[in-house]
């Protein structure tokens, strides 16, 4: 509410798992329309920032508010409705679902009314799942399943896309792709993207702004390029072999 | 002995004729390759070729359709491994493996989760749980042993300090370790590792490529990977294999196959996206000598792609990028922009090449209208509609068939705009002159 | 950790309000719930006739109690949140010197029991002998009943808590054993001490035979499949009347010897040898040293198989089974082994069940038996020996205790009548164990081997198994 210009802004938070702090005095925002990405080493506490935008874990302090609503204590089936998607760690798709079944749920919010519309856009971006519409999500191989989960994100015609890792597991050639859509989306739609990745030279490439996470604290933040550009950001994270 | 492993030709893996159909769906068509003794060879390609497949053949979760599968053991027994069990395999013929989606035993501690792999030699010296039970002292020792060479482990992997804490609590770069740390606690001589780079940055990955090697060196280990890191396959692997639904389509270095036009074509895409962007950005600014465009490069951007690649100076790229254009226009579902582009290109007057017939120079009154409130067209295909001067829903409305298909042609659209019914929403639009939103409608597929 | 000075006030408003609010939709649920079930009685009178009385009262107790508690836990729970902040830092430390040697504790107190019972018993009455006659009842409805059901709790607990394998039908296995060591002894007249190793191996054959066609199945399908076996075993006790007589079921069972001394009255009796006064408890005391030293064997045995690579596969196993065939593991043969390991250890407790009855019938061997065993494995804690112990003496113990409800009578009226809430109140005491520590009592696992130092891992790593 003090921050009206921000999409989502995520405010002092702290989350624990058990006695364990995960979080600590997080303050990271989202305007609209940005692409935001997230990085840091395995660990660091990236991915839990994700859920904890969902509620899972909850916030044990601070706050976190979208579109000028405070959804830091609210349901996470209500959260989702507010159209946040998300493409979750571990993929978590439906594996007894077909992969048609699995898009038709990313989307059953929208009662199905532009179903056949955002399935064409996810078949485009992702002609493989195309192919195996009709196979168990279980069967298909693991970076078929990270694009389903990826495309069942998007058939929610989110405002904000949470998306952690989508190049896991993906060739190269996808991961271009997928990185291609994402700016694309963002583009021609102004969807907000806040971006979890490994692949920091990929997600900085891509981002507008990023933050760096170290240790379940913020340790930095700015534009992708300033970040590309620091020297310890690059020492950390660019090095040793380039994406 | 690493050295007589190293100096031993033959192959450890030899795959024949390797199918796998899973009802109608052929995962592996007719596959044969071979992995060397001593080397780290490693199978890349699309996901859903058929990587993980090969490997649950190997490791005997599937049963393949058709095909032979022989290891050979350093001590010359082969063993044909389509016939044998799951936990035989790694038993007798001492392959090993980890898997893409870590299956640590996350509720055991580390040092358990190394004991567990050493279960056969304990289960030996246990007397088959009875001998231990009643306390005898071979059993004591051979515990003391298996401790040990957990220990060793963990020094490898750097997670002695977590030894005694639960496998789940680690952070997701350690799990990766431990689980080839654990396959090693079999004593494998072919370790098949499933994306061990998977979610790992860029640093972790090197310490990943330095651990293999070091597996290999010290213990004269076969390696066979899957991975789509290139930062790790073309660093330390011997020998890669390419798969592309299910057939090989190349095998070679490293360096043959990261320039294989199939290669780069079905898997790799163009190699260097700078390098893309780049020729885009001289072809949008219809400048034709690619040096030139080099010059167009901000020091910045330059400076950072001699830092990625710093074995090749800019120009040298450039045969790259020529390669790079044609598969472009090959895969091109995958890089539409790229395609679009190059069509574009030629064209250096206002409109541009491949317009429909009733273009305009400039929008009429000065004004054009909004396009996009045709539902269908977006913020850039409006700027692309501009471009090759449509304006006016009236121009829209007047569409012909030719004029679809050429529109359609740069817009990249097949059969949308029939479909989304743009000539009738911009008919409607155009006669009531004054914006009234269509977006309440469903679209014209419904 | 700053706590928003600003709006505090208002939230503990609103806090009393959902509180208020939660606490009169919980009343009115409960209103809706009990209104046909506690309101209203059926009687029939002298005349057979049907009689129906309003409770109107009792009503109110209950609606009133689900009204109160649900505001109270509604309001307090910023409070208690807040609390468990201050004290999770501490918390997190060792457990308390008193949690780590309650085993050693607990053991001790096992082992005089029964003669503490008698002490007691002894001076409340002012005679010994009225403190062996009063004891009967705490040694054998207590004692060794618990001990019987903590013992079969912890021969489960390899099937489930270990191997992570849901079996249902366990008490098919007590069966077994039960009725092995009634038909052999009473055709053949072998004495309790042989026949106690073999009703094990019987039950072990049977596990065996039982384990070989399900074990491909997992979770659910497992779960139905020993459930139909256990209901199998009671059925062939029932129909198969020609051996085992059916629902008369098998009566004059031998008892057990103390080493070949019998416990019987009379001159050879082990009254007589040691020159004691005669009593029936002295079999009892027997017993309930036997049972417990049965028990013991059972978590000795738990406790070194655990440290055997045996136990740890089946650990691993309870984990992710693909993992461990892919470490060379035959899950077959370790899914048998644990089947047979926790069925041996049943036809052990039927044997002694059965030397202990005096008399064998399939009613023992019911569904609702496999279920509380199971129950008490899950409350327990999987793979937690002391956790399940606990769990056993509380449903046991409890149950027990809950026949002897008096005074529930003041609060109620002299119409109350306890028993009939027995099985109402267990089951709630259930469910709140299961919403308070729904890792059961012992939530975290001891390890089996350690590097530098012994630490607990926490139930949120260990999986449930998928069968």
């Amino acid at each position: 509410m003090t921050q009206p210009q921000a999409l989502l802004s995520i405010e002092n938070v702290e989350t624990y798992y058990g006695n364990i702090r995960a979080l600590s005095g997080v303050t990271v925002h989202a305007n609209p329309g940005e692409i935001v990405t997230l990085i840091g080493a395995n660990g660091a506490g990236k991915s839990t920032l994700m859920m904890t935008i969902f509620g899972m874990p909850r916030a044990r302090t601070g706050r976190i508010i979208f579109d000028g609503k405070d959804i830091t204590k609210m349901p996470t089936h209500e959260i989702a409705r507010l159209r946040i998607a998300q493409s979750p760690e571990g993929r978590r798709i439906f594996p007894r679902m077909t992969v048609q079944e699995n898009l038709q749920m990313g989307a059953s919010l929208d009662n199905l009314q532009f179903f056949d519309e955002d399935a064409r856009m996810v078949f485009d971006l992702f002609p493989r799942l195309k192919e195996r519409i009709n196979q168990r999500g279980g069967t298909l191989s693991g970076g078929e399943q990270q694009m389903l989960a990826i495309g069942r994100a998007l058939m929610a015609r989110p405002r904000l896309l949470l998306l952690d890792e989508p190049s896991l597991g993906l060739a190269p050639l996808i991961i271009k792709h997928i990185f291609e859509a994402i700016r694309e989306l963002n583009k021609n739609t102004g969807l907000t993207v806040f971006l979890v990745e490994q692949n920091a030279f990929g997600a900085l490439k891509l981002a507008d702004r990023g933050y760096v996470m170290v240790n379940g604290i913020v340790k930095m933040s700015g534009s992708s390029a300033d970040l590309l550009a620091n020297p310890e950001v690059r020492a950390a994270y660019l090095e040793g072999g380039r994406h | 002995m690493i050295s007589e492993v190293q100096n031993n030709p033959s192959a450890i893996l030899r795959v024949e004729r390797l199918s796998m159909k899973f009802g109608g769906l052929i995962a592996i068509n007719d596959l044969n390759f071979e992995a060397k003794r001593g080397a780290i060879t490693a199978l890349i390609g699309p996901n859903g070729a058929g990587k993980t497949t090969v490997f649950n053949c190997i490791t005997g979760f599937y049963k393949p359709t058709e095909g032979m599968l022989t290891l050979t053991r350093q001590n010359g027994e082969e063993y044909l491994l389509e016939r044998m069990a799951d936990f035989v395999i790694t038993k007798k013929a001492k392959v090993a493996r980890t898997f893409q989606n870590i299956r640590l035993f996350s509720g055991l501690t580390v040092l358990e989760n190394l004991l567990v792999a050493q279960h056969n030699p304990l289960m030996l010296s246990s007397g088959f749980t009875v001998l231990g039970l009643l306390g005898f002292p071979t059993y004591k020792k051979a515990a003391g042993d298996a401790i040990e060479k957990a220990r060793f482990w963990l020094e490898k992997i750097n997670l002695v300090d977590r030894a005694d804490d639960p496998a789940g609590d680690l952070p997701y770069g350690a799990q990766r370790r431990l689980e080839i740390a654990r396959a090693m606690c079999t004593e494998p001589e072919l370790l098949c590792l499933d994306e061990p780079a998977a979610g790992l940055n860029a640093r972790e990955s090197a310490e990943l490529n330095k651990l293999l090697l070091d597996i290999r060196a010290e213990t004269g280990t076969s390696i066979l990977l899957i991975e789509h890191d290139m930062s790790v396959v073309m660093e330390i692997s011997d020998h890669v294999v390419v798969l592309e639904y299910g057939t090989k389509i190349s095998d070679g270095t490293p360096d043959t196959v990261k320039n294989d036009p199939k290669v780069i074509a079905a898997y790799l895409g163009v190699e260097d996206e700078e390098v893309v962007e780049l020729i885009e950005q001289a072809e949008a600014a219809g400048v034709d000598d690619i040096t030139a465009a080099v010059d167009l490069l901000s020091t910045e951007a330059l400076h950072e792609i001699e830092e990625a690649h710093p074995d090749a100076a800019p120009v040298e790229l450039i045969p790259a990028a020529a390669i790079a254009d044609g598969a472009s226009s090959k895969v091109k579902s995958a890089r539409k922009p790229a395609a679009k582009k190059t069509q574009a290109a030629p064209a250096t007057s206002k409109i541009k090449a491949g317009s429909t017939s009733n273009a305009l120079e400039a929008p009429r009154a000065g004004k054009a209208d909004k396009l996009i409130l045709i539902k269908g067209i977006g913020p850039v295909n409006e700027r692309k509609l501009n471009e090759h001067g449509i304006f006016h829903f009236d121009q829209i409305a007047a569409w012909k068939k030719a004029d679809i298909v050429a529109a359609e042609a740069y817009l990249a659209f097949d059969g949308r705009i029939a479909r989304e019914d743009w000539i009738g929403q911009a008919k409607k639009l155009a006669k009531e002159g004054q914006a009234k939103p269509a977006q309440k409608k469903t679209g014209g597929a419904k | 950790m700053k706590p928003i000075v600003d709006i505090e006030p208002k939230e503990s408003d609103s806090v009393f309000a959902k509180a208020l609010k939660e606490g009169l939709v919980a009343g009115a649920l409960a209103l809706g719930l009990f209104c046909l079930i506690v309101g209203f009685r059926t009687e029939q009178n002298i005349r057979n006739e049907l009689i129906l009385t309003q409770r109107w009262g009792l009503l109110a107790i209950f609606v009133a109690v689900a009204a109160v508690a649900r505001f109270l836990i509604t309001y307090t729970a910023p409070w208690r949140e807040e609390r468990k902040k201050t004290r999770r830092v501490v918390e997190a430390k060792e457990p308390s010197a008193f949690r780590k040697s309650f085993p050693k504790i607990g053991l001790g107190l096992l082992f005089i029991y029964p003669f503490l019972v008698i002490l007691i018993l002894a001076a409340y009455n002012g005679s010994m002998m009225g403190g062996l006659q009063g004891s009967l009842k705490y040694v054998d409805n207590f004692g060794i009943q618990i001990l019987i059901y903590v013992m079969l709790a912890w021969g489960l607990n390899i099937v489930v808590g270990l191997a992570g394998l849901l079996d249902l039908g366990y008490v098919a296995f007590y069966a077994v054993g039960a009725y092995s060591y009634a038909l052999l002894s009473a055709h053949f007249g072998f004495s309790f001490w042989l026949l106690l190793p073999m009703a094990g191996i019987f039950a072990a054959t049977w596990g065996v035979i039982l384990g070989f066609p399900v074990l491909r199945l997992r979770g659910d399908y497992l779960a139905i499949v020993t459930l139909a076996f256990g209901e199998i075993i009671r059925l062939i006790l029932i129909n198969w009347t020609v051996v085992t007589k059916g629902t008369f079921g098998i009566s004059g069972i031998a008892k057990a010897t103390l080493f070949g001394i019998p416990f019987v009255p009379g001159p050879n009796g082990f009254a007589a040898l040691l020159g004691l006064p005669n009593s029936g408890v002295y079999y009892k005391i027997f017993l309930y040293y036997l049972i417990l030293l049965l028990a013991l064997l059972t978590a000795w045995v738990t406790i070194r198989l655990r440290r055997m690579p045996i136990g740890r596969a089946w650990e691993a196993l309870r984990e992710d089974e693909i993992a461990c065939r892919s470490l060379g593991i035959n899950t077959t043969t370790t899914k048998l082994t644990a089947f047979a390991t926790g069925a041996m250890f049943g036809g052990f407790a039927g044997s002694f069940f059965a030397a202990r009855q005096g008399f064998v019938s399939p009613e023992s061997f019911v569904f609702l038996e496999s279920a509380i065993i199971l129950a008490m494995v899950v409350l327990g804690g999987m793979g937690s020996l002391v956790g399940i112990a606990i769990a056993a003496a509380v449903m046991i113990g409890g149950t027990e205790l809950l026949r002897e409800l008096e005074f529930l009578k003041l609060v109620f009226g002299n119409d109350f009548t306890p028993e009939l809430y027995r099985m109402l109140l267990f089951g709630l005491a259930m469910i709140v164990v299961m919403v308070w520590k729904p890792r059961g009592f012992a939530g975290s696992r001891e390890p089996s081997a350690f590097l530098h130092k012994r630490k607990m891992v926490s139930g949120e790593f260990t999986k449930e198994g998928h069968g």
